[in-house]
């Protein structure tokens, strides 16, 4: 029996889930969890780790020199160090609204980054 | 010159707080003008790029700016007046019952506006090293987590290199992320308490995700560089006491403190309000209102909070009891509430009889088997059991009018069925 333990992160509660299987081929039962969002989070976690990311990229906006951006999604963590270097290397022009594309699929994964505020000038 | 204006209710502050609340009393037709000193609106949630917020006020996960947006845009199409890079500076209830703010800002320089009722939003600041005392030099590199913040997210300004972090509040954790995926090292997270007083799923997701040591019962005994921080040194606590033979050194260039927030209530107790010294805001009815008539309060001025959806739903219910005020309905009456056994507080601080009341606490245990009670006049009222009690996280309950029918004290508990002590 193999057993592990994580922290939901998907509300603010923070289950703390086991998760056990029986050899390493079987599947995995989850416990611990208060809604079955626990539950996915937990599958994902043990077999493809993802994070939403949320970063600043520098604009050419005199009002705000630094814009918010996030992934839409959680992105598999292996991209994300490769995804924050490229971030810090742009420079955006605006106006741009909160939700545009900045980055459409990165690296392949479905993932884009998009804006996560608005800015008119 | 000084400007003249006059509106029916004037909003101190542009974060979530002020911005729900003036999107309550706009939509009611009643003319609403919401001040802040920053040049864009919401608050401290600019800064927060990280996401986590909105999922009961919105129903979706969002990140700080989008919350922002979110609510400047309710604000603004219910007809608010926003009027940013203004500071109020002055607040005082004229003798007809109105009152009279003075506004500093670059563009207009003073005006004086006149508003039938007040609601005060003006969030909280950090506490900084200077309240905590801890010896040492006092060289560069020393921060509060939200300054930090600001300088990372806003200004672009990386605050050093190889970073110590005091305090493992959710700001001191969020920003720990924030640093290592800005380049910076974060040596350790060092808490004085036995327990981490953020969030787990920030535990999770802000160290451990980037396996950053986060020393519980440790405690900073000194900061140590001349021009610029070199080191920290930090002993591990036994019952509040430093083991200085067992102290180590953490070299360093940058410390943050994240030791937590005050309400910010200059204002407040200019025009007279009555102040509580266990969450540092307003003494309030269970209409948010003050003790001076016709000013409410609701955010993290009134208490602070660790969910950004409770600031917006507690300061949109101030802005709905400003307008029954306006209306000329009398006030709650004033019976009290007290926090008893295991609390640090409730909020309101009366209640009114047969009002259906929502509470907010803050524990002061942690707790995975507690029951609340509500005692009324010495007889137990209500009771629930709750099996995830966390000082970091307030507890909320709703007492239906129908269980509150005479006057009297109402006494809350937190009683332990099996506890740790945080
Ligand atoms: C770093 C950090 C991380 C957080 N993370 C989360 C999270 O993940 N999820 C979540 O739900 N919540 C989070 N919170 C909590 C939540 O964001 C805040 O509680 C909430 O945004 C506070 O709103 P507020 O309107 O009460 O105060 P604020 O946002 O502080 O707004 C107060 C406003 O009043 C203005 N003001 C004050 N005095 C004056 C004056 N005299 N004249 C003019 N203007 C004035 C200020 O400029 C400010 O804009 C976090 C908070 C912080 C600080
Ligand atoms: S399992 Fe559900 S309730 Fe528990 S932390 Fe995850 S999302 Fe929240």
């Amino acid at each position: 029996m193999l057993e592990k333990h994580l922290i939901c992160i998907s509300c603010p509660i923070g289950c703390e889930l086991s998760a056990g299987r029986e050899s390493d081929d079987s599947t995995w039962k989850i416990t611990g969890n208060r809604c079955p969002r626990g539950e996915a989070y937990a599958l994902a976690e043990l077999t493809d780790p993802r994070r939403v990311v949320t970063a600043v990229v520098r604009s050419n906006s005199p009002v705000q020199p630094l814009l918010p951006v996030r992934t839409d999604q959680p992105l598999p963590k292996r991209f994300i160090d490769r995804l924050l270097n490229h971030l810090y290397t742009l420079t955006v022009k605006t106006p741009v609204k909160c939700g545009d594309v900045l980055i459409d699929n990165v690296e392949n994964s479905g993932v884009r980054v998009i804006f996560s505020c608005d800015c008119e000038k | 010159m000084i400007h003249l204006q006059s509106c029916d209710i004037a909003v101190i502050g542009a974060g979530a707080a002020g911005l729900a609340a003036a999107a309550e009393t706009a939509a009611a037709g009643r003319s609403t003008i919401v001040i802040d000193r920053e040049e864009l609106p919401g608050g401290i949630l600019r800064q927060c790029i990280h996401n986590g917020f909105g999922l009961t006020y919105f129903k979706e996960e969002l990140t700080g700016p989008e919350y922002a947006c979110r609510i400047t845009g309710l604000a603004r199409q219910a007809g608010a007046e926003l009027r940013l890079g203004c500071a109020v500076i002055s607040a005082v209830r004229n003798a007809d019952g109105t009152f009279e703010l003075t506004l500093l800002s670059a563009a207009d320089g003073v005006t004086k506006l006149t508003a039938r009722a007040l609601i005060l939003a003006m969030g909280c600041r950090e506490r900084n090293r200077g309240n905590l005392a801890i010896p040492g030099t006092r060289p560069a590199g020393i921060y509060t987590a939200g300054a930090a913040q600001k300088l990372l997210n806003l200004e672009g300004v990386l605050p050093g290199r190889r970073a110590v972090i005091v305090g493992s509040g959710d700001i001191g954790l969020i920003m720990a992320r924030r640093f290592r995926w800005s380049g910076i090292e974060v040596e350790a997270v060092i808490e004085i308490m036995r327990h981490p007083s953020g969030l787990p799923r920030n535990i999770a997701q802000c160290l451990n995700d980037f396996g950053i040591p986060l020393h519980l019962e440790h405690s900073v005994i000194e900061i140590g560089g001349r021009e610029r921080v070199e080191y920290v040194d930090v002993a591990p606590l036994s019952d509040g006491v430093p083991q200085l033979e067992r102290k180590f050194r953490i070299l360093c260039d940058t410390v943050l403190f994240s030791v937590g927030l005050i309400p910010e209530n200059e204002l407040s107790a200019e025009l007279g309000v009555e102040l509580n010294p266990a969450t540092g805001g307003a003494v309030v009815d269970c209409d948010c209102q003050t003790s001076v008539p016709g000013v409410f309060a609701g955010g993290n001025v009134l208490h602070v909070h660790d969910l950004v959806d409770f600031v917006s739903a507690e300061a949109a219910a101030a802005g709905r009891a400003a307008l029954r005020y306006l209306d000329g309905q009398p006030a709650a009456a004033k019976n009290p509430v007290r926090a008893g056994a295991n609390l640090k507080y409730a909020i309101p601080n009366y209640f009114s009889p047969a009002r259906t009341t929502e509470f907010s606490f803050r524990p002061l245990i942690l707790s995975n088997d507690a029951t609340l009670t509500a005692e009324l006049n010495g007889e137990t009222v209500w009771k629930r059991r709750l099996r995830h009690i966390r000082p970091a996280e307030m507890l909320k309950a709703q007492l239906p009018g129908d269980l509150l029918q005479q006057d009297g004290e109402l006494v809350f508990n937190l009683i332990q069925e099996e506890v740790q002590h945080a």
